[in-house]
Protein backbone atom coordinates (compact mmCIF):
# COMPACT_ATOMS: atom_id res chain seq x y z
CA UNK A 1 0.00 0.00 0.00
CA UNK A 2 2.70 2.22 0.88
CA UNK A 3 4.20 1.93 -3.05
CA UNK A 4 0.10 2.83 -4.26
CA UNK A 5 0.07 6.19 -1.96
CA UNK A 6 3.65 7.09 -3.28
CA UNK A 7 2.73 6.70 -6.70
CA UNK A 8 -0.31 9.09 -6.17
CA UNK A 9 1.70 11.68 -5.21
CA UNK A 10 3.29 13.90 -7.70
CA UNK A 11 5.18 13.25 -10.32
CA UNK A 12 8.48 12.03 -10.41
CA UNK A 13 10.86 15.00 -11.67
CA UNK A 14 13.45 14.67 -13.49
CA UNK A 15 16.64 16.84 -13.01
CA UNK A 16 18.07 16.98 -16.50
CA UNK A 17 20.25 20.01 -16.05
CA UNK A 18 21.74 18.14 -13.11
CA UNK A 19 22.11 14.62 -15.51
CA UNK A 20 24.13 17.24 -17.94
CA UNK A 21 26.27 17.57 -16.08
CA UNK A 22 27.85 14.31 -15.96
CA UNK A 23 28.14 14.93 -20.23
CA UNK A 24 31.27 16.96 -20.63
CA UNK A 25 30.52 16.93 -24.09
CA UNK A 26 27.00 18.86 -23.81
CA UNK A 27 28.43 21.97 -22.49
CA UNK A 28 30.59 23.22 -25.50
CA UNK A 29 29.75 25.88 -28.24
CA UNK A 30 29.19 24.89 -31.82
CA UNK A 31 29.52 28.00 -34.38
CA UNK A 32 29.15 29.98 -31.40
CA UNK A 33 25.76 28.79 -29.95
CA UNK A 34 25.51 26.26 -27.99
CA UNK A 35 25.34 22.76 -28.52
CA UNK A 36 22.04 20.95 -29.18
CA UNK A 37 22.98 17.55 -29.68
CA UNK A 38 20.11 15.58 -31.01
CA UNK A 39 21.61 12.78 -33.36
CA UNK A 40 21.79 10.05 -30.62
CA UNK A 41 20.03 7.38 -33.00
CA UNK A 42 23.32 8.12 -34.55
CA UNK A 43 25.60 7.53 -31.71
CA UNK A 44 25.05 8.70 -28.00
CA UNK A 45 27.16 10.96 -25.81
CA UNK A 46 28.96 9.53 -23.12
CA UNK A 47 28.89 10.48 -19.19
CA UNK A 48 32.29 10.99 -17.69
CA UNK A 49 32.23 7.90 -15.76
CA UNK A 50 32.66 5.48 -18.80
CA UNK A 51 35.33 7.68 -20.35
CA UNK A 52 36.80 7.51 -16.44
CA UNK A 53 36.35 3.50 -16.55
CA UNK A 54 38.37 3.61 -20.04
CA UNK A 55 40.89 5.89 -19.11
CA UNK A 56 41.68 3.96 -15.31
CA UNK A 57 41.85 0.74 -17.70
CA UNK A 58 44.55 1.88 -19.73
CA UNK A 59 46.49 3.80 -17.00
CA UNK A 60 46.16 1.23 -14.23
CA UNK A 61 45.10 -2.33 -15.77
CA UNK A 62 45.37 -2.78 -19.13
CA UNK A 63 47.01 -6.70 -19.66
CA UNK A 64 45.50 -9.25 -21.95
CA UNK A 65 42.89 -11.00 -20.54
CA UNK A 66 42.00 -15.10 -20.00
CA UNK A 67 45.44 -15.69 -20.08
CA UNK A 68 48.40 -14.13 -18.18
CA UNK A 69 48.89 -15.56 -14.56
CA UNK A 70 50.18 -12.18 -12.91
CA UNK A 71 48.87 -9.52 -11.39
CA UNK A 72 47.47 -7.08 -14.16
CA UNK A 73 45.94 -9.94 -15.98
CA UNK A 74 44.01 -11.33 -13.49
CA UNK A 75 43.02 -7.51 -12.93
CA UNK A 76 42.13 -6.85 -16.55
CA UNK A 77 40.39 -10.26 -16.47
CA UNK A 78 38.05 -9.10 -13.64
CA UNK A 79 37.12 -6.19 -14.75
CA UNK A 80 35.94 -7.22 -17.90
CA UNK A 81 34.20 -10.57 -16.63
CA UNK A 82 32.23 -8.11 -14.38
CA UNK A 83 31.36 -6.21 -17.03
CA UNK A 84 29.67 -9.21 -18.59
CA UNK A 85 28.00 -9.70 -15.55
CA UNK A 86 26.36 -6.19 -15.86
CA UNK A 87 25.46 -6.50 -19.09
CA UNK A 88 23.20 -9.39 -18.43
CA UNK A 89 21.74 -7.99 -15.49
CA UNK A 90 20.67 -4.89 -17.97
CA UNK A 91 18.91 -7.29 -19.97
CA UNK A 92 18.05 -9.88 -17.52
CA UNK A 93 19.42 -12.76 -19.45
CA UNK A 94 19.90 -16.21 -17.93
CA UNK A 95 23.59 -16.20 -17.41
CA UNK A 96 26.80 -14.63 -18.57
CA UNK A 97 27.22 -17.27 -20.94
CA UNK A 98 25.07 -16.01 -22.84
CA UNK A 99 26.50 -12.28 -23.31
CA UNK A 100 28.34 -12.49 -26.55
CA UNK A 101 30.66 -9.43 -26.74
CA UNK A 102 30.89 -8.56 -30.05
CA UNK A 103 32.12 -5.08 -32.37
CA UNK A 104 28.08 -3.67 -32.52
CA UNK A 105 24.99 -4.84 -33.40
CA UNK A 106 26.21 -5.30 -36.93
CA UNK A 107 28.57 -8.14 -36.09
CA UNK A 108 26.29 -9.77 -34.35
CA UNK A 109 23.69 -9.78 -36.57
CA UNK A 110 26.37 -11.38 -39.14
CA UNK A 111 27.25 -13.86 -36.25
CA UNK A 112 24.10 -14.82 -36.27
CA UNK A 113 22.95 -15.15 -40.18
CA UNK A 114 26.54 -16.88 -40.68
CA UNK A 115 26.86 -19.06 -37.98
CA UNK A 116 22.88 -20.05 -36.89
CA UNK A 117 21.39 -19.28 -40.43
CA UNK A 118 24.06 -21.21 -42.59
CA UNK A 119 23.87 -24.37 -40.78
CA UNK A 120 20.21 -24.41 -40.21
CA UNK A 121 18.91 -23.11 -43.12
CA UNK A 122 18.66 -24.98 -46.79
CA UNK A 123 17.22 -23.81 -49.89
CA UNK A 124 13.76 -22.84 -50.56
CA UNK A 125 13.76 -21.81 -46.45
CA UNK A 126 12.02 -18.35 -45.86
CA UNK A 127 13.48 -15.21 -43.51
CA UNK A 128 11.17 -12.59 -42.54
CA UNK A 129 12.56 -9.08 -41.85
CA UNK A 130 10.36 -6.31 -41.87
CA UNK A 131 10.01 -3.34 -44.22
CA UNK A 132 11.58 -0.45 -41.47
CA UNK A 133 14.41 -2.59 -41.06
CA UNK A 134 17.88 -0.66 -40.86
CA UNK A 135 20.82 -1.77 -43.40
CA UNK A 136 22.22 -3.97 -40.81
CA UNK A 137 19.43 -6.17 -40.58
CA UNK A 138 18.49 -6.57 -44.27
CA UNK A 139 22.13 -7.16 -45.94
CA UNK A 140 23.40 -10.06 -44.00
CA UNK A 141 20.64 -11.93 -44.59
CA UNK A 142 20.31 -11.36 -48.04
CA UNK A 143 24.01 -12.55 -48.06
CA UNK A 144 22.64 -15.30 -46.40
CA UNK A 145 19.60 -16.14 -48.59
CA UNK A 146 22.63 -15.81 -51.62
CA UNK A 147 24.90 -19.10 -49.42
CA UNK A 148 21.84 -21.14 -48.90
CA UNK A 149 19.38 -20.39 -51.46
CA UNK A 150 16.69 -19.19 -48.78
CA UNK A 151 14.34 -16.56 -49.37
CA UNK A 152 13.99 -12.88 -47.48
CA UNK A 153 10.23 -12.18 -47.18
CA UNK A 154 9.38 -8.86 -45.75
CA UNK A 155 6.56 -7.46 -43.56
CA UNK A 156 4.92 -4.41 -44.95
CA UNK A 157 4.78 -1.20 -42.83
CA UNK A 158 1.69 1.06 -42.82
CA UNK A 159 1.46 4.80 -43.57
CA UNK A 160 2.38 5.67 -39.51
CA UNK A 161 5.29 3.18 -39.82
CA UNK A 162 3.36 0.22 -38.06
CA UNK A 163 4.06 -3.13 -38.56
CA UNK A 164 1.00 -4.94 -40.47
CA UNK A 165 0.75 -7.81 -37.82
CA UNK A 166 -2.14 -9.39 -40.32
CA UNK A 167 0.44 -9.30 -43.12
CA UNK A 168 2.98 -11.02 -40.85
CA UNK A 169 0.77 -13.33 -39.75
CA UNK A 170 0.02 -14.58 -43.28
CA UNK A 171 3.71 -14.09 -44.22
CA UNK A 172 4.49 -17.32 -41.36
CA UNK A 173 4.56 -20.45 -43.21
CA UNK A 174 6.36 -23.97 -42.72
CA UNK A 175 8.89 -22.75 -44.93
CA UNK A 176 10.09 -20.02 -42.21
CA UNK A 177 13.10 -20.74 -40.63
CA UNK A 178 14.01 -17.59 -38.69
CA UNK A 179 12.28 -14.11 -37.95
CA UNK A 180 14.61 -11.19 -37.45
CA UNK A 181 13.05 -7.15 -36.85
CA UNK A 182 13.95 -4.39 -35.09
CA UNK A 183 12.99 -3.35 -31.82
CA UNK A 184 12.76 0.28 -32.14
CA UNK A 185 13.09 1.62 -36.14
CA UNK A 186 16.02 3.92 -36.20
CA UNK A 187 14.51 6.07 -39.00
CA UNK A 188 11.06 6.54 -37.56
CA UNK A 189 11.20 5.73 -33.88
CA UNK A 190 8.40 3.05 -34.38
CA UNK A 191 7.85 0.55 -31.25
CA UNK A 192 7.60 -2.73 -32.75
CA UNK A 193 5.29 -5.35 -30.57
CA UNK A 194 8.28 -7.23 -30.73
CA UNK A 195 7.28 -9.60 -28.04
CA UNK A 196 3.48 -10.54 -29.94
CA UNK A 197 6.41 -11.11 -32.75
CA UNK A 198 8.42 -13.82 -31.27
CA UNK A 199 5.17 -15.39 -29.53
CA UNK A 200 3.30 -15.67 -33.40
CA UNK A 201 6.86 -17.19 -34.59
CA UNK A 202 7.25 -19.61 -31.41
CA UNK A 203 4.08 -20.44 -31.89
CA UNK A 204 5.89 -22.04 -35.27
CA UNK A 205 9.06 -23.33 -33.47
CA UNK A 206 10.43 -20.19 -35.29
CA UNK A 207 13.44 -18.35 -33.41
CA UNK A 208 13.56 -14.77 -33.86
CA UNK A 209 16.44 -12.33 -33.54
CA UNK A 210 15.48 -8.86 -31.86
CA UNK A 211 17.82 -5.84 -33.32
CA UNK A 212 18.08 -3.68 -30.68
CA UNK A 213 20.28 -1.10 -31.23
CA UNK A 214 17.56 1.60 -31.53
CA UNK A 215 15.63 0.06 -28.25
CA UNK A 216 18.43 -0.16 -25.17
CA UNK A 217 18.87 3.58 -25.22
CA UNK A 218 14.98 4.21 -24.38
CA UNK A 219 13.36 0.86 -22.99
CA UNK A 220 14.32 -1.33 -20.15
CA UNK A 221 14.53 -4.63 -22.32
CA UNK A 222 14.39 -8.05 -20.37
CA UNK A 223 15.43 -10.61 -22.98
CA UNK A 224 13.28 -13.39 -20.94
CA UNK A 225 10.49 -11.68 -20.50
CA UNK A 226 10.77 -10.50 -24.28
CA UNK A 227 11.07 -14.49 -25.08
CA UNK A 228 13.67 -13.31 -27.96
CA UNK A 229 16.23 -16.17 -29.16
CA UNK A 230 18.76 -13.30 -30.12
CA UNK A 231 19.16 -9.69 -29.45
CA UNK A 232 21.79 -7.41 -30.42
CA UNK A 233 22.33 -3.98 -29.68
CA UNK A 234 25.73 -1.62 -29.79
CA UNK A 235 27.84 -0.17 -26.71
CA UNK A 236 28.00 3.75 -28.00
CA UNK A 237 24.41 4.21 -28.31
CA UNK A 238 23.32 3.65 -25.18
CA UNK A 239 26.14 6.23 -23.96
CA UNK A 240 28.75 3.42 -23.38
CA UNK A 241 32.08 3.42 -26.29
CA UNK A 242 32.05 3.14 -29.91
CA UNK A 243 33.60 -0.63 -30.93
CA UNK A 244 31.79 -2.82 -28.45
CA UNK A 245 27.96 -4.33 -28.80
CA UNK A 246 25.89 -7.59 -26.96
CA UNK A 247 24.79 -10.01 -29.23
CA UNK A 248 21.93 -11.96 -26.47
CA UNK A 249 21.75 -15.61 -27.51
CA UNK A 250 19.51 -18.32 -25.82
CA UNK A 251 22.16 -20.71 -24.60
CA UNK A 252 20.71 -23.60 -25.73
CA UNK A 253 20.76 -22.40 -29.42
CA UNK A 254 24.57 -20.87 -29.25
CA UNK A 255 25.95 -24.57 -28.41
CA UNK A 256 24.29 -25.97 -31.17
CA UNK A 257 26.44 -23.12 -33.37
CA UNK A 258 29.34 -23.33 -35.22
CA UNK A 259 32.38 -20.39 -33.89
CA UNK A 260 31.93 -17.32 -36.25
CA UNK A 261 35.45 -16.45 -36.65
CA UNK A 262 38.53 -18.89 -35.93
CA UNK A 263 40.88 -17.89 -33.08
CA UNK A 264 43.13 -17.79 -30.10
CA UNK A 265 40.86 -17.67 -26.79
CA UNK A 266 38.16 -19.10 -28.64
CA UNK A 267 39.65 -23.01 -28.35
CA UNK A 268 40.23 -25.14 -25.76
CA UNK A 269 42.89 -27.35 -27.48
CA UNK A 270 44.41 -26.83 -30.62
CA UNK A 271 46.24 -29.87 -32.99
CA UNK A 272 46.51 -30.25 -36.30
CA UNK A 273 44.61 -32.80 -36.39
CA UNK A 274 41.51 -31.23 -34.43
CA UNK A 275 40.31 -28.35 -32.37
CA UNK A 276 37.93 -28.40 -29.46
CA UNK A 277 35.77 -25.50 -29.22
CA UNK A 278 35.72 -23.18 -25.94
CA UNK A 279 32.60 -23.26 -23.55
CA UNK A 280 30.02 -20.09 -24.10
CA UNK A 281 30.45 -17.69 -24.13
CA UNK A 282 34.36 -17.27 -25.05
CA UNK A 283 33.65 -20.38 -28.62
CA UNK A 284 32.03 -16.55 -30.04
CA UNK A 285 34.88 -14.39 -28.93
CA UNK A 286 38.22 -14.73 -31.18
CA UNK A 287 41.24 -13.29 -30.72
CA UNK A 288 41.93 -10.30 -28.26
CA UNK A 289 38.57 -8.50 -27.66
CA UNK A 290 37.68 -4.67 -27.05
CA UNK A 291 38.66 -4.97 -23.30
CA UNK A 292 38.83 -1.36 -22.58
CA UNK A 293 35.98 -0.81 -24.23
CA UNK A 294 34.00 -3.47 -23.01
CA UNK A 295 34.41 -2.33 -19.43
CA UNK A 296 33.90 1.25 -20.77
CA UNK A 297 29.82 -0.14 -21.61
CA UNK A 298 29.89 -1.69 -17.87
CA UNK A 299 30.40 1.43 -16.71
CA UNK A 300 27.49 2.80 -18.91
CA UNK A 301 25.16 0.21 -17.47
CA UNK A 302 25.77 1.15 -13.85
CA UNK A 303 25.59 4.60 -15.08
CA UNK A 304 22.13 3.64 -16.49
CA UNK A 305 20.70 1.52 -13.77
CA UNK A 306 21.22 3.85 -10.89
CA UNK A 307 19.05 6.14 -13.04
CA UNK A 308 15.34 6.53 -11.96
CA UNK A 309 13.68 5.18 -15.07
CA UNK A 310 10.13 5.58 -14.52
CA UNK A 311 11.46 9.11 -13.98
CA UNK A 312 13.97 8.89 -17.74
CA UNK A 313 10.75 7.40 -19.39
CA UNK A 314 8.19 10.13 -17.87
CA UNK A 315 11.05 12.58 -19.60
CA UNK A 316 11.58 11.35 -22.79
CA UNK A 317 7.77 11.07 -23.57
CA UNK A 318 7.39 14.79 -22.47
CA UNK A 319 10.35 15.50 -24.77
CA UNK A 320 8.27 13.45 -27.92
CA UNK A 321 5.17 14.50 -27.19
CA UNK A 322 6.56 18.73 -26.69
CA UNK A 323 8.53 17.95 -30.10
CA UNK A 324 6.14 16.43 -32.42
CA UNK A 325 3.69 19.49 -31.30
CA UNK A 326 6.08 22.23 -31.99
CA UNK A 327 7.02 20.59 -35.44
CA UNK A 328 2.72 20.14 -36.49
CA UNK A 329 2.66 24.01 -35.67
CA UNK A 330 5.32 24.07 -38.93
CA UNK A 331 3.21 24.46 -42.21
CA UNK A 332 5.35 23.21 -44.58
CA UNK A 333 6.98 20.07 -42.41
CA UNK A 334 5.95 16.34 -42.42
CA UNK A 335 6.61 14.07 -40.19
CA UNK A 336 7.90 10.54 -41.28
CA UNK A 337 6.50 8.29 -38.92
CA UNK A 338 3.41 8.47 -36.70
CA UNK A 339 3.11 5.39 -34.96
CA UNK A 340 1.23 5.39 -31.76
CA UNK A 341 4.23 4.01 -30.14
CA UNK A 342 7.02 5.66 -30.29
CA UNK A 343 10.72 6.35 -28.63
CA UNK A 344 13.22 9.16 -28.64
CA UNK A 345 12.82 9.67 -32.90
CA UNK A 346 11.25 12.33 -35.14
CA UNK A 347 11.91 12.54 -38.68
CA UNK A 348 11.12 14.70 -40.80
CA UNK A 349 10.61 16.47 -44.15
CA UNK A 350 9.48 19.49 -46.30
CA UNK A 351 8.12 19.77 -49.72
CA UNK A 352 10.48 22.38 -51.23
CA UNK A 353 13.95 21.84 -49.20
CA UNK A 354 15.82 18.84 -48.88
CA UNK A 355 17.20 17.09 -45.82
CA UNK A 356 20.24 17.95 -46.79
CA UNK A 357 20.17 21.44 -46.43
CA UNK A 358 17.87 21.16 -43.47
CA UNK A 359 20.72 19.53 -41.53
CA UNK A 360 23.28 22.56 -42.51
CA UNK A 361 21.49 25.15 -41.65
CA UNK A 362 20.51 23.51 -38.38
CA UNK A 363 24.21 23.16 -37.88
CA UNK A 364 24.94 26.07 -38.51
CA UNK A 365 22.48 27.04 -35.40
CA UNK A 366 24.41 24.46 -33.15
CA UNK A 367 21.50 21.88 -33.70
CA UNK A 368 23.09 18.17 -34.76
CA UNK A 369 20.72 16.34 -36.39
CA UNK A 370 21.11 13.55 -39.02
CA UNK A 371 19.87 14.41 -42.42
CA UNK A 372 19.39 11.41 -44.59
CA UNK A 373 18.26 7.87 -45.44
CA UNK A 374 19.29 6.73 -42.28
CA UNK A 375 20.95 3.14 -43.19
CA UNK A 376 17.12 2.22 -43.87
CA UNK A 377 16.59 3.15 -48.56
CA UNK A 378 13.41 0.77 -48.25
CA UNK A 379 11.43 3.06 -45.29
CA UNK A 380 12.74 5.90 -47.47
CA UNK A 381 11.21 4.35 -50.96
CA UNK A 382 7.96 3.32 -48.53
CA UNK A 383 7.15 6.60 -47.75
CA UNK A 384 8.30 8.00 -51.14
CA UNK A 385 11.07 10.69 -49.65
CA UNK A 386 14.53 10.83 -50.83
CA UNK A 387 16.13 11.61 -47.11
CA UNK A 388 14.61 12.81 -44.10
CA UNK A 389 16.03 15.16 -41.37
CA UNK A 390 15.57 13.38 -38.15
CA UNK A 391 16.15 14.74 -34.69
CA UNK A 392 16.78 11.76 -32.28
CA UNK A 393 16.70 12.52 -28.39
CA UNK A 394 18.16 11.25 -25.21
CA UNK A 395 17.10 11.90 -21.47
CA UNK A 396 19.78 14.63 -21.47
CA UNK A 397 17.74 17.09 -23.86
CA UNK A 398 15.88 19.49 -22.77
CA UNK A 399 12.61 21.18 -23.69
CA UNK A 400 14.66 24.36 -24.57
CA UNK A 401 17.00 22.89 -26.68
CA UNK A 402 13.49 21.44 -28.57
CA UNK A 403 12.38 25.36 -28.83
CA UNK A 404 16.21 25.96 -30.23
CA UNK A 405 15.72 23.49 -32.88
CA UNK A 406 11.86 25.19 -34.09
CA UNK A 407 13.94 28.62 -34.27
CA UNK A 408 16.79 26.93 -36.57
CA UNK A 409 13.99 25.09 -38.62
CA UNK A 410 12.17 28.57 -38.78
CA UNK A 411 15.64 30.12 -40.32
CA UNK A 412 15.35 27.45 -42.71
CA UNK A 413 12.29 28.38 -43.63
CA UNK A 414 13.71 31.52 -43.99
CA UNK A 415 16.53 30.86 -46.23
CA UNK A 416 14.20 28.74 -49.02
CA UNK A 417 11.17 31.05 -48.07
CA UNK B 1 27.98 37.93 -45.43
CA UNK B 2 28.10 34.88 -42.99
CA UNK B 3 29.26 31.16 -44.32
CA UNK B 4 25.32 30.29 -44.45
CA UNK B 5 24.56 33.34 -46.58
CA UNK B 6 28.04 32.31 -48.92
CA UNK B 7 26.69 28.86 -49.45
CA UNK B 8 23.16 29.61 -50.27
CA UNK B 9 23.55 32.73 -52.31
CA UNK B 10 20.69 33.91 -54.66
CA UNK B 11 21.54 32.30 -57.72
CA UNK B 12 21.30 28.71 -55.99
CA UNK B 13 18.28 29.28 -54.57
CA UNK B 14 17.08 30.25 -58.25
CA UNK B 15 18.56 27.27 -59.45
CA UNK B 16 17.45 25.01 -56.95
CA UNK B 17 13.67 26.44 -57.65
CA UNK B 18 14.02 26.66 -60.96
CA UNK B 19 16.52 24.22 -62.46
CA UNK B 20 17.66 24.89 -66.05
CA UNK B 21 18.07 22.20 -68.71
CA UNK B 22 15.96 19.90 -65.82
CA UNK B 23 14.19 17.13 -68.48
CA UNK B 24 15.51 13.62 -70.61
CA UNK B 25 17.25 14.43 -74.01
CA UNK B 26 15.46 11.42 -75.78
CA UNK B 27 18.16 9.57 -77.87
CA UNK B 28 21.03 11.52 -76.24
CA UNK B 29 24.60 9.86 -77.43
CA UNK B 30 25.83 10.23 -74.12
CA UNK B 31 24.76 9.61 -70.28
CA UNK B 32 25.66 8.64 -67.15
CA UNK B 33 23.78 7.86 -63.59
CA UNK B 34 25.72 9.37 -60.84
CA UNK B 35 24.58 8.22 -57.11
CA UNK B 36 26.03 9.79 -53.86
CA UNK B 37 25.57 6.83 -51.17
CA UNK B 38 26.17 9.09 -48.36
CA UNK B 39 23.07 10.78 -48.28
CA UNK B 40 21.20 9.68 -51.20
CA UNK B 41 21.34 12.18 -54.19
CA UNK B 42 21.49 10.53 -57.95
CA UNK B 43 21.67 12.79 -60.64
CA UNK B 44 21.39 11.29 -64.79
CA UNK B 45 23.19 13.76 -67.42
CA UNK B 46 22.76 13.62 -70.52
CA UNK B 47 24.38 15.08 -73.69
CA UNK B 48 24.00 15.23 -77.28
CA UNK B 49 27.47 15.47 -78.56
CA UNK B 50 28.37 16.18 -82.29
CA UNK B 51 31.39 16.87 -83.61
CA UNK B 52 33.37 17.39 -80.66
CA UNK B 53 30.41 19.97 -79.23
CA UNK B 54 27.65 19.55 -76.45
CA UNK B 55 24.66 20.77 -78.91
CA UNK B 56 22.65 20.02 -75.92
CA UNK B 57 23.16 19.13 -72.23
CA UNK B 58 20.48 18.21 -69.58
CA UNK B 59 19.61 16.51 -65.93
CA UNK B 60 17.11 14.68 -63.93
CA UNK B 61 17.35 12.83 -60.14
CA UNK B 62 16.78 14.35 -56.83
CA UNK B 63 18.97 16.34 -54.27
CA UNK B 64 19.84 18.96 -52.44
CA UNK B 65 19.77 22.59 -53.33
CA UNK B 66 23.74 22.46 -53.79
CA UNK B 67 23.67 19.40 -55.92
CA UNK B 68 20.41 20.98 -58.17
CA UNK B 69 22.02 24.10 -58.47
CA UNK B 70 25.45 23.17 -59.41
CA UNK B 71 23.88 20.68 -62.09
CA UNK B 72 21.42 23.33 -63.40
CA UNK B 73 24.20 25.64 -64.06
CA UNK B 74 26.85 23.16 -65.41
CA UNK B 75 23.96 22.82 -68.05
CA UNK B 76 23.43 26.03 -68.96
CA UNK B 77 27.23 26.59 -68.25
CA UNK B 78 28.37 23.38 -70.95
CA UNK B 79 25.77 24.08 -73.56
CA UNK B 80 27.77 24.62 -77.05
CA UNK B 81 31.00 24.33 -75.76
CA UNK B 82 33.58 22.14 -76.97
CA UNK B 83 34.40 18.11 -75.23
CA UNK B 84 37.81 19.71 -73.84
CA UNK B 85 36.33 22.60 -72.21
CA UNK B 86 34.20 20.69 -70.29
CA UNK B 87 36.64 18.37 -69.19
CA UNK B 88 39.05 21.69 -68.65
CA UNK B 89 36.16 23.10 -66.10
CA UNK B 90 35.31 20.19 -64.51
CA UNK B 91 38.90 20.30 -63.55
CA UNK B 92 38.53 23.97 -62.43
CA UNK B 93 35.52 23.09 -60.41
CA UNK B 94 37.03 20.36 -58.53
CA UNK B 95 39.51 22.43 -57.22
CA UNK B 96 38.02 25.49 -56.77
CA UNK B 97 35.12 23.11 -54.44
CA UNK B 98 38.14 21.21 -52.54
CA UNK B 99 39.82 24.75 -52.03
CA UNK B 100 42.42 24.30 -54.10
CA UNK B 101 42.03 26.45 -57.29
CA UNK B 102 44.12 29.25 -55.93
CA UNK B 103 47.12 26.98 -54.72
CA UNK B 104 46.98 25.29 -58.54
CA UNK B 105 47.34 28.42 -60.75
CA UNK B 106 45.24 31.03 -61.36
CA UNK B 107 41.88 31.95 -59.70
CA UNK B 108 37.89 32.45 -59.56
CA UNK B 109 38.09 33.43 -63.26
CA UNK B 110 38.74 29.84 -64.63
CA UNK B 111 35.48 29.22 -63.39
CA UNK B 112 33.91 32.21 -64.61
CA UNK B 113 29.98 32.24 -63.04
CA UNK B 114 30.21 28.82 -61.32
CA UNK B 115 32.47 31.07 -58.82
CA UNK B 116 29.21 31.30 -56.92
CA UNK B 117 29.75 27.84 -55.62
CA UNK B 118 32.95 28.68 -54.43
CA UNK B 119 31.38 28.72 -50.31
CA UNK B 120 30.84 25.03 -50.83
CA UNK B 121 34.15 24.49 -49.79
CA UNK B 122 33.81 26.27 -46.40
CA UNK B 123 31.45 22.87 -46.11
CA UNK B 124 33.15 20.01 -46.25
CA UNK B 125 30.43 17.61 -45.79
CA UNK B 126 29.03 19.10 -49.30
CA UNK B 127 31.71 19.32 -51.48
CA UNK B 128 29.88 15.82 -52.68
CA UNK B 129 26.96 17.42 -53.06
CA UNK B 130 28.70 19.88 -55.67
CA UNK B 131 30.88 17.63 -57.44
CA UNK B 132 28.58 14.84 -58.21
CA UNK B 133 26.27 16.36 -61.24
CA UNK B 134 30.36 17.36 -62.07
CA UNK B 135 31.58 13.83 -62.17
CA UNK B 136 28.50 12.01 -64.02
CA UNK B 137 29.19 14.74 -66.76
CA UNK B 138 32.82 13.60 -67.10
CA UNK B 139 32.09 10.32 -66.77
CA UNK B 140 29.56 10.27 -69.66
CA UNK B 141 31.52 11.97 -72.10
CA UNK B 142 34.31 9.48 -71.80
CA UNK B 143 31.73 6.94 -72.22
CA UNK B 144 32.52 4.85 -69.09
CA UNK B 145 29.47 2.07 -68.01
CA UNK B 146 29.83 2.16 -64.23
CA UNK B 147 27.56 4.93 -62.25
CA UNK B 148 29.22 7.35 -61.10
CA UNK B 149 29.53 7.35 -56.31
CA UNK B 150 30.73 10.25 -54.60
CA UNK B 151 31.22 9.37 -51.05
Amino acid sequence: MKAMSQKRTAPVKFDVARVRQDFPILSQKVHGKPLVYLDNGATSQKPLCVIEAIDHYYKAENSNIHRGVHYLSERATAAYESARGKLRGFINARSDQEIIFVRGTTEAINLVAQSYGRTFLKAGDEIIISAMEHHSNIVPWQMLCDQVGAKLRVIPINHDGEIVMEEYEHLLNDKTKFVAVTHVSNALGTIVPVKRIVALAHGRGIPVMLDGAQAVPHLQVDVQDLDCDFYAFSGHKMFGPTGVGVLYGRAELLEKMPPYQGGGDMISLVTFEKTHYNVLPYKFEAGTPNVADGIGLGAAVDYLRALDWPAVAAHEDRLLRYATAALQQIAALRIIGTAKEKAGVLSFVFDHVHAHDVGTILDQEGVAVRAGHHCAMPVMQRFGVPATARASFAFYNTVEEIDLLVRAIERVLKVFD
Amino acid sequence: MSELDDLYQEVILDHNKAPRNFRAISGANRRAEGYNPLCGDQVTVYLQVEDGVIKDISFQGSGCAISKASASMMTTELKGKPESAAHELFENVHNMLTGELDNKGGGSERVGKLAILSGVCKFPARVKCASLAWHTMETALKGEKHPVQTE
